[in-house]
Parts: C-alpha cells; structure tokens; sequence
C-alpha cells in the first residue's frame, strides 16, 4: 500500500491534523486568550468542508477494511456541514465565563467523536465499525458532561456512556454471531453467505438493536430524554441530528448490502418498531414544555419516518433517507439555534418563556416557525420534500398502510410544532424575553438554516444527485 | 412566460412587496394592487380562454406548461386549464379581491396578516392549475397551513382551540388524500411503464380496479374533509366562526372549493369504476351534509355560525353533485361552487361590517339595521336571497342544475336521495328569512344602533364586486355552462365505457 493511497482517508486525515493543531495551539495560549481559538476552530473546520467536495475516486483500502465513494463522501460531507452550523451555534455559549476556559477541549472533543462517525460511515467491515462507533461515542459522552459543576450534565454524560456500553455490548455480541455463522466480517463476503437461518436472524436482530439505541428507536429510546435535556443545548444538537444522521447512514448501507438476503425478515421488525417509533415519541413530544426536551421527542418521532426510507429497499429508498436526513440537518439545527440563542441570552428554555416572541424577536421566531414546519413536513419549506420522498419509497414497497400511520403520526406531530408556534405569536405574555441581539457567529450559523430550509425542497438538483450515488437491494 | 404561471408568481411577488412595507396604509396598498392585477388577470384568462376555444381549439387543456422538477421520480410542473379551472380561478379573483378590501381596517400586525392571506390565495390559485398530483398537493398544503396563523393571531373567540382544530383536521384529511395520492402514482401506468403524477396520463390508462376500491375512499375523504363532508365538517363552524372577516371569506369562498375540485378531478376522474361503485356510500353522507348543515344554521344564533353551517349545507349539495356523475349534476357542481363562493363571501364579509358596528353578532341582540345602515341591509337581502335559491341569481341556476341533474337517476336510490337533498331549500329559505327579519326589519333594539355609520368606500367596493358576481351567473348561465360543457366531455367519455360487472 503506497502513501498516496492512503489520503483516501483525506476526512479523517485533515480532521486528526486539525485535532493536533488545536491541541498545539491552546499550548500556547494564556487563560485571557483562549477566546482566539473560537475562529482558528471554525476556520480550520471549514477548510477540511471544503476539502470534502473536491471529488475523489472510489478507493478501497486495508484490504477492504476502508473504502470510500461518492455516496460515502457525500454523508461525510453532509455531517461536516451539520458540524459546521452547530460550531457556529455554539459561540455565544462557550463565550460564557464559566465555559470560557475550556474552549479548546470543545472543539477537540467534537472534532475527535466526528472522526469516529467518519471512519463509520467508510466501514468495509465489522470491526472497523465498530471502532469508528466507539471512538464516535465516547467523546460525546465527554461532551455531554462538559459542565459538570451542572448535576444534570454529569448525570446526562453518565448516563449516554452507560446506555452506550450497552448497546455497544449488544452490537458486539451481534457481531461476533455474525462472524461465528459466515466465517467472516468482511461486508463483500458476507452478503451471499447471508440467509434466513435462525442464527443469523438473531445476529442481525442483535446488530439492529445496538444500532437502534444509537438512533434511539422505541423501545431503545428511554436514555434520550435524559441526556438530551441534561446535556448543553450544543451537544443535544450534534446527538439529535449528527450522531443520528452518522447512524442512519450507515445502518440503511448495512442494510441495503450485509443484510440484503434477510429483507423479507426484517422488513417486518421495521414495519412494528417504525410505528412504534414515530407513535411514542409523538406522544411523548406532546407532553414536553421544556424545549430540549421536546425537541428531543421529536426527533425520536422523526427517527421513525426514518425507517419508512429503509424499508423501500430499493434506490429510492437510500435517496430518500440521505436527502431526508440532510433536510433534518438543516431543520432540527434550525430549531436548537434558536433555543440555544435564546439561552445563551436568557438562560430560559421552556416553551411557556417563548410567549409573545414574535413581537420582540421577530427574525428569530421566524426562523423557529419555519424549522417547526420543515420538521412537520409543511410545503414550501424542505421538510415537506423530505418526508413525501420517505412516503413514496414507503408505498412503493406496497405499504399503503403504514404509509397512513406515518402521515397520521406527520399529522399529529403538527399540533406539538404548532404548539411552539403559538406561544411565539399567538400567547401574550407580560415578561416576553427582551429584544436582543446575537453575535456575528450565530448570525450566520442560524442564516445558513434558514438558507437549507429555503432552498434544498425546490433544489431538485440535489435529490438527483444524491439519487445518482444510491442504491438498492 | 406562461400567462399560468403568472397567476403564482404575482401573488409571491406581491409578498415580497409587503415585505418592504412598514405600516397598514403601505401594505393594504401594495396587497391591493397584487390583487387588483391578479383579478385583471383572471379576467383576461377567461377572455383568451373563450376565445381559444371558439377558434376551434379542442385540447382538453389549454394553455399548458411543464417543466421536468424531480427527474427521478417524474415530478413535473405542469400546468393547464380548462373551463373549469378557468372558472374557479376567476372565482378565487373576485373573492380574494373583495377580500382585501374586507380588511382594509387590519390594524394589529397588518402587515403580517396580508402576507399570510395572499400566502393562502398562492396557494389555491396554484392548485387550481396544476395538472400534477404532486404540485397540486403541495399547493393544498400551502393554502391550509397559513389558516393557522390567520385564525390564531385575528381571530375572535375560542380561536386559538379553532385554529388548532381546523388545521388538524385539514392536515388529516391530506393524510388520506397522501395516501391517494401515492397510490395513484404506483398505478398510473401499465406495468413497466414510466411512472407518472400527471393527470392527463393517467387518465387515459385504467389503474386496476382493486386498487381504485382501496384508494377511492382514501382519495375522496381527503378532499371531502375540506369540502366539510360529514361525518368530518366539524372544523368548519369552528373555524369559520372564529376567522377574521377575510379569512372567513377566502375559506368558505375559495378553500373549501378545493374540496369539491379535487373529489372531482382526481378521485372521479381518475377512479371512474370504484367512484361508481361506491358513490352511494358517499351519496349517503353528503345527503345528510346538506340536510344536517341546514338544519345545524336554523338553531344558531350566531351570524358567521349560522353562515358557516350553511356552507356545510351548501358545499355538501357540491359533493353531492359531483356523486351523482352526469353532465347535468357535474355543470351544476361547478356553478353551485362559483356561486356559493361568491356568495358565502358576500356574507361574510357583510357579517364581519355589521360586527365591527354593532360589536356582537348574536341575532337576537340586534333588530332594525336596515333603518341606520341601508346599504349594508340591502346587499344583505340580496345575498340571502341569492342562498335560498331565487330566480335571477346565481343559487337558483346552480342548485336547479343539480337537482335536474340529480333526477336524471330512475332508480329509487337515488331519487329518494334527491328528494331528502331538495328539502334543504325549504330549510335554507326558514334560516335566511328568519335572520333578514330580525336582523334588519323591526324596531331598533339598541339605541346605540342610531348612530351606526354606513359602508364606506372600500366595503363598498368589496360588497359590489361580489353582487355583480352573484347575479351575473343569475341572468347569465349559459355563458358559463358553456364554458363547463365543453370540458367535461373527457370525463364523460371516460365513464360512458366503465362496465360493472352486475350493472
């Protein structure tokens, strides 16, 4: 293996040296200049985003532990993207004092658990799956727990680390099955040697429910709420949106490859737990006045539709999901920049403070009234395109059925987004949260939300392109 | 550009131009002038559309556009219009017109309020020329969505529990209809083929009839819930009742009309065999949607619930028309469509200048308006009159048509349902009589009724537009039957060869 074939690893590559600079960097900076690293940080990053959509061909390395394509260059740069708004999000709280030290150890962190999604999402096998999956997870839990003065955030960092040894535990075990029934872990040769034998439907349901905490689907949802409410609003949006996204990436490629012989089994575990899914965490959603807690039901429920892309199996099956989840990108951020704005200002975060918003804040309620939208499917907005694109897949597998149970589900999520949409410019308050004004940084991190809200549903380019990198069973 | 397209394009651009504006003055001017165009617009498209069609031109479509969007998925943006949609795309002029000038007088965030309304007539324009399910449900959602906020933030009463209610029950009747929809899509062509949400396409190939009796009621429920098809009508007093005056207006005018549109255009179109097979069912539910709304307006109080239970009485007859699939019926849906659009925003519009005078609109705290408010009070008669079915105005052609039309059945079944139908002129014309009489005739209740002011400039403007409507379709039916005629013929052609087995 010569040295240049290894800069097919160029995301990861870029991210460690960006890791290292970082590291370097804070060595030499005073307490009083730590706030310098705030756009050394987002410089660099944006640098390696760009790096990303330079086009590069597909490459297989390690002896297929490693390889990369278009489509999986296309989900590391649709993260990268994710990651790049929620750096932005994020400075007016790491400005605060008492985070104002540790604003390397952020990025640090952040840029180190995105290098294990990397290596995730580019698995040619098990192991290194695995391994991305972990160094992806540990970091997080780290972050969660990153003001840990907070007891709800240590308790949120605990809680992520063990709920994540356990699914890790379950996965592994899933694998070992895997490895056991097929004598390999490699997903090329596994795929044939795949079939309907009790053994390995059990591996694989092993494997989907370590998965399925990671994307905490019902009925591994229960450690979401918790740490998405403990944990700073920051790093509630990189586990609802990246963490998640990374996760389904390489569930519905694993899925549509390693497991391709079990879809007639599997497709009806999705059927019930897509179902099971969307329904409870709409109804948990329903209940929730704190925003990070509610937003953290909802995306739950939207995990759900998720699934719907899954179980087309067929092309427009994977197209669905990429594009749905990059829509979601831009719409759940869209929805946490504005709490975390408002936050960041206030300290308040319960859905009852956002009375009579629109007529102090007007931009901001704005943006929150379009991500609500976007995230219930409401044209013009792209959430709309995203979840019709999910339904059609859905139906042309035949589900009809389930189809109406997910707009239904669709249907009642719009009255808990409704309900927010209310408080902001229906409900009158007497205390309304002042006017303010956020920082350069959260500006343009909430109007790059705003710009994907907008343009990716009439953008049709982009669901051709990601169409063209897909494929089905 | 396609003159078409021009019909969404002026009302965003019209959005965009409120968005400059800073006070009411500035943005009921600038909505005012969008909607002025928009109606000019809507005249010359009948113009050219008239005569395209007496130069010969026989395309079932005319003046059609597509563009490719999704290639993958065969999502166009196609438009085109017949007589139909010629029609109701006049009708959503006039009434979205009228209802700017209803709202000259929206002080609280105004600028906010047109934005949202012109936003809704965006969205129903769009819907009445797209020839794609796709766009034609994207646009259907757009219209409904922004009756959340208008209710919501400038409505009166219980608006907040109404708005909610509306919404919900509107977004789930998109549930069926996505489900439709979708299924349609799969079906649309011969196995193999390249499939399309083209309505034109579909039409000409057969979907199996085992999916047409799955998806026929799915399809039909979707739009008959905006349509206020009972079982399911139980947003529509509710929201009309809390609406502001243009809002009430552009729904009970325009919105609901998407219902009977689309139940007709895509579900009978489409489904001509399970439509036939299961029409009575429907049959059944829009005969007590007319009877039970009528009968629902007698014991209100309330002068926009009694108007709005009228609709639901009035929009019924529409589905009932369309279920009774004949050339009479269906020229008698789409002109009980035009003319209850025109009227029923009439009304309300009347109703929402009387409540901003008189400051209640419980009938029996009101009496002798006709006395301090003449214009109003006439222009009130006249539209209760054009509701319960007087020769010479729009509602007597419309609902005679569909009886006739109706009646052409022999079997009992559908006679006795035309007969329970008919009664509900009896029933309308109890409801109206007793509201022109206690409401304008009799001595003045309220000794601060003396000083009411009578209609101003702009309330003249909004009312007269639509009386000249009400009794232009009165004395001039065959102008627009005409225009119906002649479009329907594919429809008809298509149901002539449905065999039934047993029928």
């Amino acid at each position: 293996m010569s040295l240049i074939e290894i800069l097919a690893m160029r995301n990861e590559l870029l991210l460690t040296i960006m890791a290292m600079i970082l590291l370097i960097i804070d060595l030499n900076l005073n307490h009083a200049q730590k706030e310098r690293m705030i756009p050394i940080s987002i410089g660099l990053f944006l640098v390696v985003t760009l790096i990303g959509f330079i086009p590069q061909p597909d490459q297989t390395i390690f002896g297929g532990m490693y390889h990369t394509n278009g489509l999986v260059q296309l989900m590391k740069n649709i993260l990268n993207i994710g990651v790049l708004i929620i750096l932005f999000q994020s400075v007016s709280w790491l400005r605060s004092p008492a985070n104002s030290t540790k604003i390397s150890e952020y990025f640090f962190l952040l840029v180190t658990t995105l290098i294990g999604m990397n290596f995730m999402i580019s698995s040619g096998d098990f192991l290194m799956l695995y391994l991305g999956l972990e160094l992806a997870t540990i970091p997080v839990a780290a972050l969660a727990a990153f003001t840990h003065f907070n007891t709800k955030s240590s308790e949120a960092g605990i809680k992520l680390l063990l709920s994540s040894a356990l699914s890790s535990g379950i996965l592994l075990y899933g694998i070992s099955m895997i490895y056991g029934s097929t004598g390999s872990i490699y997903f090329d040769t596994i795929g044939a040697a795949y079939v309907n034998v009790p053994l390995q439907v059990l591996a694989f349901i092993f494997f989907f429910t370590g998965m399925a905490f990671k994307i905490s689907l019902v009925p591994f949802h229960l450690w979401t709420a918790d740490v998405y409410e403990g944990a700073p609003i920051n790093i509630t949006s990189y586990l609802s949106v990246i963490s998640k996204g990374a996760a389904a990436f390489i569930l519905v490629i694993v899925m549509f490859t390693v497991f391709k012989e079990l879809a007639p089994v599997y497709k009806n575990m999705i059927y019930l737990v897509a179902v099971l899914t969307m329904t409870i965490g709409n109804l948990f959603a329903m209940r929730q006045k704190n925003m990070k807690r509610f937003l953290a039901f909802s995306s739950i429920a939207q995990a759900g539709f998720i699934l719907l892309g899954i179980l087309g199996t067929n092309k427009m099956g994977m197209t669905s999901v990429v594009y749905f989840v990059l829509v979601y990108i831009f719409s759940n951020l869209g929805a946490f920049g504005v709490v975390a704005a408002i936050a960041a200002k206030t300290g308040k975060e319960s859905m009852d403070d956002y009375d009579g918003l629109y007529l102090t804040n007007p931009k901001l309620s704005l943006l929150m009234m379009l991500s609500m939208f976007s995230l219930a499917g409401i044209p013009p907005v792209a959430g709309f395109f995203g979840k019709m694109f999910l339904f059609t897949s859905a139906a042309s597998g035949g589900y009809y059925w389930l189809v109406f149970i997910a707009v239904l589900n669709a249907t009642i999520s719009l009255y808990y987004y409704l309900l927010v949409v209310k408080a902001m410019f229906i409900n009158k308050s007497d205390h309304p949260i002042a006017t303010f004004q956020s920082d350069g940084y959260t500006k343009i991190g909430l109007m790059l939300c705003a710009l994907g809200i907008f343009v990716l549903g009439f953008w049709s380019q982009v669901y051709e392109f990601i169409n063209n990198l897909s494929f089905g069973i | 550009m396609n003159i078409l397209t021009l019909f969404v394009v002026i009302p965003v651009l019209t959005v965009a131009g409120i968005l400059f504006t800073k006070d009411l003055k500035q943005s009921r001017m600038v909505s005012a002038i969008g909607m002025t165009v928009q109606l000019i617009l809507s005249a010359i498209l009948v113009y050219l559309y008239v005569t395209e069609r007496q130069a010969g031109n026989m395309a079932p479509m005319l003046f059609t556009f597509d563009a490719l969007w999704f290639p993958a998925l065969n999502i166009h943006y196609a438009v085109g219009v017949d007589g139909i949609s010629v029609a109701m795309i006049a009708l959503t002029g006039v009434v979205v017109f009228a209802g700017i000038f209803a709202s000259w007088r929206m002080e609280f965030l105004s600028r906010e309020f047109f934005i949202s309304l012109i936003l809704l007539a965006t969205g129903v324009f769009g819907f009445f020329i797209s020839l794609d399910l796709f766009t034609m449900f994207l646009f259907y959602e757009i219209a409904v969505i922004p009756m959340y906020l208008l209710i919501g933030i400038w409505g009166s009463g219980p608006k907040e529990y109404s708005a909610m209610k509306l919404t919900l029950m509107l977004m789930g009747g998109s549930a069926l209809l996505m489900v439709g929809i979708l299924g349609i899509y799969f079906f649309s062509v011969p196995e193999g083929g390249q499939l399309t949400f083209n309505v034109l396409e579909i039409a000409k190939h057969q979907i199996p009839i085992e999916m047409q009796r799955f998806l026929f009621p799915f399809t039909f429920v979707g739009f008959g819930i905006l349509g206020a098809l009972f079982p399911f009508h139980t947003w529509s007093p509710d929201g009309h009742a809390s609406a502001p005056t243009a809002v009430s207006m552009l729904h009970a005018g325009v919105l609901m009309k998407l219902g009977g549109y689309g139940a007709f255009r895509v579900a009978i179109y489409l489904m001509p065999e399970a439509a036939q097979e299961q029409a009575w069912i429907f049959i059944i539910l829009t005969s007590i949607s007319v009877v039970y709304g009528a009968f629902g307006a007698i014991f209100q109080k309330d002068l926009k619930y009694i108007n709005a239970y009228s609709s639901v009485s009035h929009c019924g007859l529409v589905l009932f028309a369309v279920l009774m699939m004949n050339q009479t019926a269906f020229t008698g849906a789409v002109i009980q469509m035009i003319s209850h659009g025109l009227m029923t925003a009439l009304f309300f519009a009347l109703i929402g200048m009387i409540y901003g005078r008189t400051h209640t609109r419980m009938i029996n705290e009101m009496g002798g308006l006709m006395k301090v408010i003449p214009f109003l009070g006439v222009v009130y008669v006249i539209a209760g009159l054009a509701s319960l079915g007087l020769p010479g105005f729009s509602g007597f052609v419309a609902e005679m048509t569909i009886f006739f039309g109706a009646y052409e059945h022999v079997d009992l079944f559908h006679r006795v349902a035309t007969i329970v139908a008919v009664s509900s002129i009896v029933i309308t014309a109890v409801y109206i009589l007793r509201v022109v009489g206690t409401l304008l005739m009799g001595p003045i209740t309220d000794k601060h009724f003396l000083h009411l002011e009578d209609a101003n400039w702009y309330e003249r403007l909004s009312t007269i537009t639509l009386v000249i409507g009400i009794t232009f379709i009165g004395v001039a039916p065959l102008w627009l039957s005409d225009m119906i005629n002649f479009s329907l013929a594919p429809l008809i052609e298509k149901l002539a060869t449905v065999q039934l087995p047993g029928m």
